[in-house]
């Protein structure tokens, strides 16, 4: 039963990893388009990342 | 006062790479129509970000909607706006208050999450608990296992239960029962049950049932208030593309576009050919013909002089008009339909949905029976705290689980079936309340018809003469002039737009040719004299006499098919219409309806539905205009297209896109599918209250058996609710 002491605490540690990851997508807008996002991962070139990023223009 | 969705925000992370330094950044959301893949979606990030002054550009393909940060002060939406244009997309402006709020989905999801990853852990704990009992657990490792448990139940319970417990305690304040109560009571009494069992050492432990319980229902809720935000967000695009913005004109001459709203009285604004006019006022110049057939019902445009009095959401038919916006006070047409509006929407307030209306049984059912085992368990002589342990099985056994989810997920289903069909739900019971209508009133113009004028009597007008008229007609965006050009496309011509076209204002085009001059206009333009009929438009060659082109607002292309239909599934069906008698006589006629009535303002649309809700009838009124308005909010249920008036829109249930009048069917099918499908599944969780509530009863439920109950009833309720997305229906 010693076993225990170290399962349970670590099946929980990584239970909460993972319940801390879904946390942290949402926080950071990640289901925000889930449509587009399954195009963007297609594409060649960069485009901007969900933060207002700045890009320079051709008039800068 | 900025209408359109602008916030000042600092220029963070944009400031190290600008020549701008630290001046401040806006963004602006625009709603792009036909952006539908990922392909459209660079396009557009591309097209803006080119532009001098845009900083970055992030489309969201899923809400059809760019957000654009430019340096403040530099772009203006218009620029934005025709970017989008040239590169081919259909875009607007994104009005304020139609912002979505998704802070209450993300909210949801949190609390989704937080009692998953609870669920989860219990259940494993309980397995290994129930495992046990079969086999050679220790008394102190099963105690042990049941204290994580409650370490990880209580906090989860605690937050997870909040939007539950919160609905119960606000029925129970106004003094009625919702199906949140017993959920709550159920929730709270297996935790403290089970606490207080841990604590004693005993091997009936809940937090398994109570935790996953609410992982379930929290599913459900989240499905709901997303499709719901979804639909909200849909519909604020579909008012946002249909540009309730006006040109303000200024005194020193400068222009700009403002929202509808932030007008004031005394503005003059600048309508342009085509554009719908924006305030009530009075034309201040310019001549020409104004479509006012969203307030009155009548297709025929009226002429428009300066000092004549025009209303906000009429179209522009003519030549420019400068329109001087008069005091919106009290007086208005808008204010009159406003309060029209908020008196018939008294009526329906009160509606109870159907699982509140279950509710209403089941609450007081479950809790008697709990009083009653607790009683008979102590008149039985086994003490209290056995009784009380059976009372409180049997409250989490009867935990209306499947019964809460039962309404919620066949919505869930059905919304987003009609969403893939361009129909948006918008009232949370606008289904149930469709479900129950058993009679049908329809608008003429623009919802049984397009509402867009279409050539009659095709043959007065050879292709030959066809495709040179529209050769003209192309140069303007008069609506007759534009009908001319469809006409000549669907006949298979192609006609090429003129270069050197003139265009006279309030009379017609006309151009030079080798043979003479060709006109396309009124009747005066072209010679023929005044002739009172503004629905034709003459044409008159070079070498030949003028011919008349006439007009109509059609019906439809599936109206009488619908109406049909409609009949056969027994509606009753009839039309109302502001337009004059022989006009609706005619549709109603070739539609098939045998009950009309023409010329009626919104009072009287109103006056027409009371008396038939005081005959008993459940009505569903279908229109468009600004005078329906008032009818859709004293309907039963409403319906607009999405060509209608903003108000129209606002006030209606459901909304559906597209030409053809066949959404109504479908929506009536899939409203009443859903009924009987939410019936079924109350059915079905009742079924499983009767299997399982005897074992509580008589002291056998044990946690495994009230696990297996709720999910096994839980997925069951589900996966018939999921059928309704490709089932057939017929109304």
């Amino acid at each position: 039963m010693t076993a225990l002491a170290w399962l349970i605490p670590s099946a929980l540690f990584l239970g909460s990893l993972g319940l801390a990851a879904f946390l942290w997508a949402l926080k950071t807008n990640q289901f925000e388009d889930l449509d587009g996002a399954a195009w963007r991962a297609l594409q060649d070139e960069e485009t901007a990342p969900l933060r207002e990023v700045h890009r320079p223009t051709a008039a800068e | 006062m900025a209408q359109v969705l602008t916030e000042a925000a600092p220029h963070e992370t944009a400031a190290a790479g600008s020549s701008q330094g630290n001046s401040a950044c806006e963004s602006t959301t625009l709603v792009v129509e036909n952006m539908h893949c990922g392909g459209c979606m660079r396009k557009v990030e591309k097209a803006l970000a080119e532009f001098p002054g845009v900083i970055s550009a992030r489309a969201n393909l899923s809400a059809r909607r760019v957000t654009v940060t430019s340096s403040k002060g530099r772009v203006t939406t218009d620029d934005l706006v025709d970017v989008l244009g040239k590169a081919g997309y259909k875009a607007a402006p994104l009005l304020e208050d139609a912002a979505s709020d998704k802070s209450a989905d993300k909210e949801f999801l949190r609390r989704v999450g937080v009692a998953g990853f609870a669920a989860m852990n219990i259940m494993l704990l309980s397995v290994a608990v129930w495992s046990g009992q079969a086999g050679d657990m220790e008394k102190s490792v099963q105690t042990l296992f049941h204290w994580i448990s409650a370490l990880i139940a209580l906090p989860a319970v605690a937050y997870a239960g909040q939007p539950f417990f919160r609905s119960a305690m606000q029925a129970l304040r106004s003094r009625r029962l919702n199906m949140d109560v017993p959920i709550s009571l159920a929730v709270t009494l297996a935790t403290a049950m089970s606490l207080f069992q841990t604590i004693r050492g005993s091997e009936h432990v809940y937090f398994d049932a109570a935790v996953s319980l609410l992982f379930f229902l929290l599913i459900g809720r989240f499905l709901d208030q997303s499709m719901r935000t979804r639909a909200a967000g849909a519909a604020a695009n579909l008012l946002g593309l249909r540009g309730s913005t006006a040109t303000v004109l200024f005194p020193d001459g400068s222009t700009e576009r403002l929202s509808a709203r932030a007008l004031t009285p005394g503005m003059r604004i600048l309508v342009a050919t085509g554009e719908r006019i924006g305030a009530d006022g009075k034309i201040v110049e310019g001549r020409g013909a104004i479509d006012e057939s969203l307030i009155t019902g009548e297709a025929e445009p009226v002429t428009a002089e300066p000092g004549r009095q025009v209303f906000a959401g009429t179209l522009n038919m003519g030549a420019p008009l400068v329109i001087e916006a008069t005091a919106t006070n009290e007086s208005t047409l808008l204010a009159e339909i406003g309060r029209l509006m908020t008196a018939a929407e008294q009526g329906r307030g009160r509606y109870v949905r159907l699982a509140d209306r279950a509710a209403s049984y089941y609450a007081p059912a479950v809790h008697s029976l709990g009083l009653m085992t607790f009683v008979g368990w102590l008149i039985m002589g086994h003490g209290w705290e056995p009784a009380l342990t059976a009372a409180i099985s049997v409250l989490i056994i009867t935990c209306p689980c499947a019964l809460a989810l039962a309404v919620p997920a066949v919505q869930v289903a059905a919304t987003s079936r009609l969403f893939g069909r361009g129909v948006i739900v918008k009232a949370a019971d606008g289904l149930e309340r469709l479900a129950e209508t058993d009679t049908i009133v329809f608008d003429k113009t623009g919802t049984l018809t397009l509402g867009e004028p279409r050539l009659i009597e095709p043959q007065s007008c050879s292709d030959d003469l066809l495709i040179r008229a529209a050769a003209l007609a192309a140069a303007s965006r008069h609506p007759y002039a534009r009908a001319v050009v469809r006409e000549a496309r669907e006949r298979g011509l192609k006609p090429v737009a003129a270069t050197d076209v003139r265009e006279v204002s309030g009379a017609g085009l006309a151009r030079q040719t080798e043979a003479g001059e060709e006109r396309l206009g009124s009747a005066v333009w072209c010679g023929v004299g005044e002739q009172g009929d503004a629905a034709t438009l003459w044409y008159k060659p070079a070498d030949g006499d003028p011919v008349a082109l006439r007009f109509e607002d059609q019906l439809r292309p599936d109206a009488a098919e619908v109406i049909a239909q409609l009949k056969r599934a027994g509606y009753a069906v009839e039309l109302l219409s502001g337009d004059r008698p022989g006009a609706v006589e005619a549709a109603a006629r070739e539609a098939g309806i045998d009950h009309w009535q023409a010329r009626q303002n919104p009072a009287e649309k109103i006056a027409r539905l009371e008396a038939l809700k005081a005959a008993g009838r459940k009505v569903l009124m279908v229109g468009d205009g600004l005078n329906d308005a008032p009818a859709l909010a004293a309907a039963h249920a409403s319906m607009s297209p999405s060509t209608a008036a903003d108000v129209s829109q606002t006030t209606a249930d459901l909304v559906f896109q597209g030409e053809r009048l066949g959404a109504v069917v479908e929506a009536l099918g899939v409203a009443k599918s859903a009924r009987r499908m939410a019936l079924q599944n109350f059915g079905l969780s009742l079924g499983y209250n009767a299997i399982f509530v005897p074992l509580a009863v008589a002291g056998y439920a044990t946690p495994l058996i009230a696990a297996i109950a709720m999910s096994s009833s839980s997925i069951a309720v589900t996966a018939n609710a999921v059928r309704l997305r490709s089932k057939r229906v017929k109304v």
